[in-house]
C-alpha cells in the first residue's frame, strides 16, 4: 500500500470514529429520555399520557421502518437547516444520529420496563416524588441494560456510517467502496474489514465489561 | 408530636427534654404525645378492579378502626383483598368508594405534596424487599431522606442509627444482592422507619422468609412497636405470624371483614369458616388413631372423650376438672398457649365420671362431648 492509501485509511478510521461518537453521544442524549417517555406515559405510568405516548410510539416505529440510505437522502433538507451543509462528515451525523436515537430508545425501553414495579411502589411508599423515580429507580436499576444497547447501538452505527460515503462524508465504508471494491484493490478491502472487526470488538468489550461491572454489584 | 430518636428505648432519652422544649417533660406526657398519632380508620372501603373479564370486587365495604400504638394483623387467603386493603394507607391503591382516615385526617384528597407528606409518616416493608439493587444498603436508607432534603450530616446520622436499631452497622456499604433475605428484609425495615414514621406497613414481610428469619423479624418488629410506639399493620396469610405479635386480627374473606377482634378471642372462638380454615394448621384435632376407636354411644367401663375450650382470661384448673368430674380424668392431647394474658386453646381429656359432661359444664368450662372410649384405651 502505498504511504498515501495508509494516510486515506487513517482518515477514514478517524472520520468514521467521529461520526459514530458524536451521533451516539446525540442518541443518550436524546434517546434516554425517549425511552423514559415510552416506558413512563404509558397507561398506569408515572407520568401518564396515554394518546402522546401513542403518537411518539408511531413517530418512532416510523423511524425506524426506514432503511438508512433512504433516511440520509430524505433528510436532506432537515441536514441543510441543521448544519448548513448536505456533504461532509456533518452531513452524515444528522442522518446517523436521527436513525440511532429511536433504535437506541426501544433497547433502552425494554430494560427500562424490566425494572421491577415492586422498586417502583417502594420508591413512591417512602415519599420519592417522581422525579426522584426516575432519577433513583428507573435509570439506575436499569443502567445495566442500557449500558448494553448502547454497545448495541454503537456497533449497528459503524455499519450504518458506512454509508455515509454516499454523502461524501468519508469513513471506512466509503474506502472500502471506492478504492477496495471499485478499484478491485483487496489489500485495502481487507485491511479495512480488519480495522472494522478490531473497532467492533473494542465496543463490544469495552461495552461488556461496563456492564459486567455493574451487575456485579 | 415529639421528635421521637430511633434510640430512644420507651422514651428515656437523656436528649428528649431538649427536644420537647425547655421545660423536662415527663417520659410519661411524651409517650402521651406520641399516642394518639398512627390511628387508621377505613369507612365503607371498595375496591373494584376493571378487567378484560369483568369486574372484580377486592374489596367491599370494608370498616375498620385501627388505635395508636396496635400492632394490627390483616389475614386472608390469596386474593382475598388484603394486599389492596393495606395499600390504601398510602395510596398505593385508590378505594373506589369510601374513604381511609389517617389519623383523623382523611387523604383522598390530598395532592402530590401532601401525599408525599404522608407517605413520609408511613412506612412500608415488603415480601420481596424491592431495595435498590444499584445502591449500597447506605444509600438505600439514605434515600427517604435524601429525597426529602434532609441536610448530609442528619441523613448520615440517622441512617447509622436505623442500621444500629436492626442490627445492621457492619453492612453499610454492601450491596443488597450480598445479603440474606433475613438482612434484606432488615434493610427494608430500616429504610422504612428512617423518617421516623408514625404507621409502619407491612406487605407479607416474612413470607420469603424461612421460619427461623421469621421469628427473628418478627421479634425486631414488635421491638420496634414498644420502642418507638409506632402503628404496626401488617398482612399475612400465616396465622402463626398474627399469633407471634398482633394485638388484633381482621379476616378477610373476598374482599369482606369474616371477623376481628384482639387476637386471644379471634384465636379461642373462631367463628367463622375462614378463620376456622385459616386456623386448621395450628389447631390439633382428635388424632386419627383416637378418631377410629371412637364410640358414638357409651359402652361398659368407657370413657367420655371431652374437648374444653379455653378463650378467656383464666389458665385451666386442672384439679378443679378432676375435683368435678369425680373420676380419673386422662389427658389426651392438650394445646394451649397464653395469647395477650389470655389461655387459648383446647384439652383433650377421658373422663371416667358419670355425667362428666354436665359437671363440667356446670363449673363453667365450655365443653364438648366427642364420643366413648375403652377406659385402658
Amino acid at each position: 500500500m502505498s504511504p498515501q492509501m495508509i494516510d486515506r485509511l487513517w482518515q477514514a478510521a478517524f472520520d468514521t470514529m467521529f461520526m459514530v461518537g458524536v451521533s451516539a453521544g446525540i442518541a443518550v442524549v436524546a434517546g434516554i429520555p425517549l425511552a423514559l417517555f415510552l416506558v413512563t406515559s404509558g397507561p398506569g405510568g408515572i407520568f401518564p399520557a396515554p394518546p402522546a405516548n401513542h403518537l411518539v410510539g408511531l413517530v418512532v416505529n416510523g423511524f425506524r421502518a426506514v432503511p438508512f440510505i433512504v433516511l440520509l437522502v430524505a433528510l436532506i433538507p432537515f441536514t441543510r437547516l441543521v448544519v448548513g451543509t448536505t456533504i461532509g462528515v456533518w452531513a452524515a451525523i444528522v442522518p446517523l444520529a436521527v436513525s440511532a436515537t429511536p433504535f437506541f430508545a426501544r433497547i433502552a425501553e425494554v430494560s427500562l420496563r424490566e425494572v421491577d414495579p415492586g422498586l417502583v411502589e417502594a420508591a413512591q411508599s417512602i415519599g420519592c416524588r417522581r422525579r426522584h423515580i426516575l432519577l433513583h429507580v428507573l435509570l439506575p436499576e436499569a443502567l445495566p441494560g442500557i449500558v448494553g444497547g448502547f454497545t448495541i447501538t454503537v456497533v449497528s452505527m459503524i455499519g450504518a456510517s458506512a454509508v455515509a460515503g454516499a454523502v461524501g462524508a468519508g469513513g471506512l465504508g466509503d474506502v472500502a467502496i471506492r478504492y477496495g471494491y471499485q478499484r478491485f484493490d483487496t489489500t485495502v478491502m481487507s485491511v479495512v474489514i480488519a480495522i472494522l472487526i478490531v473497532l467492533v470488538c473494542l465496543v463490544q468489550f469495552t461495552g461488556d465489561s461496563v456492564v459486567r461491572r455493574l451487575r456485579a454489584r | 408530636m415529639a421528635s421521637l430518636a430511633l434510640d430512644s428505648l420507651g422514651s428515656i432519652d437523656p436528649a428528649a427534654p431538649k427536644a420537647t422544649g425547655a421545660n423536662a417533660v415527663p417520659v410519661a406526657r411524651e409517650d402521651a404525645a406520641r399516642r394518639g398519632v398512627g390511628t387508621v380508620r377505613f369507612e365503607n372501603v371498595a375496591k373494584t378492579y376493571r378487567s378484560a373479564g369483568g369486574e372484580v370486587r377486592a374489596l367491599d365495604d370494608v370498616s375498620l378502626d385501627v388505635s395508636s400504638g396496635a400492632i394490627f394483623g390483616i389475614i386472608g387467603r390469596s386474593g382475598a383483598g388484603k394486599s389492596t386493603l393495606l395499600r390504601t394507607v398510602n395510596r398505593l391503591e385508590e378505594p373506589t368508594s369510601g374513604r381511609v382516615l389517617v389519623d383523623g385526617e382523611p387523604i383522598e384528597a390530598l395532592r402530590t405534596d401532601g401525599l408525599v407528606a404522608l407517605r413520609r409518616r408511613i412506612g412500608m416493608i415488603f415480601q420481596h424487599f424491592n431495595l435498590l439493587s444499584a445502591k449500597t444498603v447506605r444509600q438505600n436508607v439514605a434515600l427517604p431522606l435524601k429525597v426529602a432534603g434532609v441536610v448530609r450530616a442528619e441523613v448520615d446520622r440517622r441512617v447509622a442509627e436505623a442500621l444500629r436499631l436492626v442490627g445492621l452497622e457492619g453492612k453499610a456499604e454492601t450491596y443488597p444482592s450480598r445479603l440474606s433475605g433475613g438482612q434484606k428484609q432488615r434493610v427494608g425495615i430500616a429504610r422504612a422507619l428512617v423518617s421516623d414514621p408514625e404507621i409502619l406497613l407491612c406487605d407479607e414481610a416474612t413470607s420469603a422468609l424461612d421460619p427461623e428469619t421469621t421469628l427473628s423479624i418478627l421479634g425486631l418488629l414488635r421491638h420496634i412497636n414498644r420502642r418507638l410506639g409506632l402503628t404496626i399493620i401488617l398482612i399475612t396469610h400465616e396465622m402463626s405470624v398474627i399469633r407471634e405479635i398482633c394485638t388484633d386480627v381482621v379476616v378477610l374473606e373476598a374482599g369482606r371483614i369474616a371477623e376481628s377482634g384482639p387476637v386471644w378471642r379471634v384465636f379461642g372462638a373462631p367463628e367463622h369458616p375462614a378463620t376456622r380454615a385459616l386456623l386448621a394448621p395450628l389447631t390439633r384435632d382428635v388424632p386419627d388413631d383416637l378418631a377410629q376407636r371412637l364410640l358414638s354411644h357409651p359402652a361398659p367401663g368407657a370413657q367420655a372423650v371431652l374437648r374444653i375450650t379455653y378463650a378467656g382470661r383464666s389458665a385451666p384448673d386442672l384439679s378443679a376438672l378432676v375435683a368435678a368430674t369425680g373420676g380419673s380424668v386422662r389427658l389426651l392431647q392438650a394445646g394451649v398457649e397464653r395469647i395477650q394474658g389470655h389461655a387459648v386453646g383446647r384439652l383433650l381429656i377421658a373422663a371416667e365420671g358419670m355425667q362428666a359432661e354436665a359437671r363440667l359444664r356446670a363449673i363453667g368450662e365450655t365443653v364438648e362431648g366427642i364420643g366413648y372410649v375403652a377406659a385402658d384405651d
